[in-house]
C-alpha cells in the first residue's frame, strides 16, 4: 500500500486531517501534523486494512539550520498486512520544549522507552508523557547529545560523588522500619 | 524491601541496573536503569564517512556484530539504488546465520548456567569457539570481522573456509541433539521455567518484542520470510514458533532456529564458489583490485578518492531491518548527499526486551527475574549503543 493510499484511508477517519506524501526510497512516508497525532495513531492501529499493530521504533533526526528544525520518526509494523509506515512529526526549533508532540504510549506501549530517548537524546519533549526522564545519558547531564549543535568533543572536569552520607537517626529508623516488617512476615 | 540488583551482577548479561521492590519473595515493581554503557556511537558515526562506520556499528551488538554491519550495509546500499551480485548475497547469508548460531550459543550457556546448569557454558563455548575461528579465518578479527561492508564483502573468501564451515555444519547438529538431551527434559530446567514470564501474544506486539520472543508467543513474523532481504526468499527454511509465551517456550524457538540456522548454511555454503565476485561493480563504491591500483594510473586515483575523500550518498532517508539474533535489527540512515552520514539510528531489540521486563516478571519470583533476563537475551551493547 503507498502513502496516497494509506491517506486515503485516513481522511475520512480523522477529523480535519491533513496530511503529506514523503519522499522515500524504500517504503510509505507520510507527514502527520503534531496535533492529530494521537486519533491518526489509533487510525493506523484499528483499521483493519492497516492494522499497524507494531511500533517498532521511534526516533528523530535534527535537520539543523532548516526550519522546522526537527522530526519524529515512527516506523510501524503490520504484521497482518505485511507492511511497513513512516509516520513523520515536525517539530520547529522552538517548539521543541513544549511538548506539542503528544505521547503514543497509549497507543503502543513501546513508545515509551524510545520517546525518552528521543526526549534525551534530542530534547524533544513529548506532552503526556508519563515519565519523561533522561535514559541513556546520566540524569544531571546537560544538553542533547545528538543535537546538531552540541559539541562532538567536550572537556568536562570528572565528576565525583560524595559517599552515601546518612544520619544516625536516619540509620536507626531504617533498621527500626526493616524489624517492624520483620516482625510481620 | 528493596532490593538492587546489578549493574555489576553476573545473571545482569553487562551492565543492567534493576531496582525490585520486593514483598517477601514477590516482585512488587521493577524498574530497571540503563546507560551504562552508552558510548554515543549513534553521535560518533555522523562524523565519520560512510565505510568508516562499519566497525562501529560492529560494537553495538557485540554478540551478533554482522546483523548490525549488514542492517547498515543494506540501508546504505537501498540509498545508493545498488543490487549486489548473487554470490555476495550468499556469502552474506551465510555469515549472518553462522552469527545467529553464535549468538545463540553463547545465549544458550549463560541462560542455562543462570538457572542451574553450569556445564552447559562449556559445551556452548567449545562449539563457539569453531565459529570464532571461522571470523579469525576471514578477516584477521575473532569478534568484530568487518568483513560486509558497504558494495559488497572486504575481500574474497580465504582458503580453508569451505573446509572449515563444512566440518562445523557437519559436527554441530549432534551437539544441538546433546544439548536438548542436557536440558528440554531437565526437570530442574522445566520447573525453573514452564508457566514463568509468560508473554502474550496481544503484549509480544504492544511491546514491540518482534524476534524469537514474538514467536515464542504465537507470532510467525520473521524478517527474512516478511521482507525477505539478501536473497533469503530463495533459500528453503521454517519459521519455528510457540504459543505458550513463556521462558520454556523461548527455548524451544531458539533451539529450533539453531537447526534452521544450520539448513540455511548448509544451502548458503553449496551455492558459494571458493572463489569468484565478492563485491558489486561500482567503481565509485568499489576500490579498485591493488595490482591494478599498482599498474593503471585511473585505478590508483580511484583508490585515492575513495581513501582520502570517501563517497557521496543520494539524499535521502532509508530503514532497512534484518532479522538479527535477538529480533528485528534495523537501521535508520538519513543522508544529506554527501560523504558523511547525517544520522544513523539502529532499532535496538534488547532496549525493547528490557522496556517489557517490568511487566512480564511483575507479581513473580525473584528468582524468575534472572530467568526471564537470561530468555528475552538482552545484551546490553545493543541496548546502551
Amino acid at each position: 500500500m503507498d502513502a496516497s493510499a494509506i491517506i486515503d484511508t485516513l481522511t475520512p477517519l480523522v477529523t480535519g486531517a491533513t496530511y503529506e506524501v514523503g519522499k522515500s526510497v524504500d517504503f510509505a512516508t507520510i507527514y502527520v501534523p503534531a496535533d492529530l497525532l494521537i486519533e491518526t495513531s489509533l487510525a493506523l492501529r484499528d483499521t483493519p486494512s492497516l492494522a499497524f499493530n507494531v511500533l517498532v521504533e521511534v526516533t528523530a533526526a535534527d535537520y539543523l539550520p532548516r526550519e522546522p528544525r526537527f522530526e519524529v520518526v515512527y516506523h510501524l509494523l503490520s504484521i497482518a498486512n505485511r507492511a511497513r509506515l513512516r509516520v513523520k512529526v515536525r517539530v520547529a526549533s522552538g517548539a521543541a520544549a513544549e511538548g506539542i508532540v503528544p505521547t503514543v504510549h497509549t497507543v503502543w506501549p513501546a513508545a515509551g522507552w524510545p520517546e525518552r530517548e528521543v526526549y534525551d537524546m534530542f530534547g524533544i519533549v513529548f506532552g503526556g508523557h508519563p515519565d519523561l526522564r533522561r535514559i541513556l545519558m546520566p540524569e544531571d547531564w546537560e544538553g542533547h547529545p545528538a543535537r546538531k549543535d552540541y559539541p562532538v568533543q567536550i572537556r568536562k572536569a570528572a565528576q565525583t560523588y560524595e559517599p552515601l552520607e546518612i544520619s544516625e537517626d536516619e540509620f536507626k529508623a531504617n533498621i527500626e522500619r526493616d524489624r517492624v516488617r520483620r516482625v510481620q512476615h | 524491601m528493596t532490593v538492587n540488583m546489578g549493574p555489576q551482577h553476573p545473571s545482569t548479561h553487562g551492565v543492567l541496573r534493576l531496582v525490585l521492590e520486593l514483598d517477601g519473595e514477590v516482585i512488587q515493581s521493577v524498574t530497571p536503569t540503563i546507560g551504562y554503557l552508552h558510548t554515543g556511537i549513534e553521535k560518533t558515526a555522523e562524523q565519520k564517512k560512510w565505510q568508516q562506520v562499519i566497525p562501529l556499528v560492529e560494537r553495538m551488538d557485540y554478540l551478533g556484530p554482522q546483523s548490525n554491519s549488514l542492517a547498515y550495509a543494506l540501508s546504505v546500499e537501498k540509498l545508493l539504488g545498488l543490487d549486489m551480485p548473487r554470490r555476495v548475497k550468499d556469502i552474506r547469508v551465510l555469515l549472518a546465520e553462522l552469527q545467529r548460531i553464535a549468538s545463540h550459543l553463547i545465549w544458550l550457556g549463560t541462560h542455562a548456567m543462570e538457572i542451574g546448569a553450569v556445564s552447559m557454558l562449556f559445551y556452548a563455548i567449545r562449539e563457539r569457539e569453531l565459529l570464532l575461528n571461522i571470523n579469525e579465518l576471514i578477516a584477521g578479527f575473532r569478534f568484530f570481522p568487518s568483513y560486509i561492508r558497504i558494495g559488497g564483502l572486504r575481500e574474497d573468501l580465504p582458503r580453508g573456509f569451505h573446509e572449515a564451515v563444512n566440518a562445523f555444519l557437519e559436527r554441530f547438529p549432534a551437539k544441538i541433539d546433546e544439548f536438548e538431551g542436557l536440558l528440554s527434559k531437565n526437570d530442574i530446567f522445566r520447573r525453573r521455567t514452564l508457566g514463568v514470564g509468560i508473554i502474550t501474544k496481544e503484549d509480544a506486539a504492544a511491546w514491540g518484542l518482534v524476534g524469537p520472543i514474538c514467536r515464542a508467543s504465537g507470532w510467525d513474523y520473521d524478517v527474512r520470510k516478511y521482507f525477505p532481504y539478501s536473497g533469503y526468499e530463495t533459500y528453503d527454511f521454517d519459521v519455528p514458533t510457540q504459543t505458550d509465551g513463556d521462558v520454556y517456550a523461548r527455548y524451544r524457538v531458539r533451539i529450533a532456529e539453531l537447526r534452521q540456522s544450520v539448513r540455511i548454511c548448509t544451502q548458503a555454503i553449496a551455492r558459494i564458489t571458493p572463489s569468484g565476485v565478492w563485491a558489486c561493480d561500482d567503481p565509485r563504491i568499489v576500490p579498485p583490485p591493488k595490482d591494478k591500483v599498482y599498474t593503471e594510473m585511473e585505478a590508483l586515483i580511484q583508490h585515492f578518492l575513495i581513501y582520502s575523500q570517501g563517497f557521496t550518498v543520494p539524499a535521502g532517508d532509508v530503514y532497512v531491518p534484518v532479522e538479527g539474533p535477538r529480533g528485528e535489527h534495523g537501521c535508520y540512515v538519513v543522508s544529506d548527499g554527501t560523504n558523511r552520514p547525517w544520522r544513523v539510528k539502529m532499532r535496538p531489540p534488547s532496549f525493547m526486551a528490557i522496556q517489557a521486563l517490568p511487566s512480564i516478571v511483575q507479581g513473580g519470583l525473584i528468582a524468575d527475574v534472572v530467568a526471564v533476563i537470561g530468555s528475552n537475551d538482552v545484551v546490553m551493547g545493543d541496548c546502551d549503543r
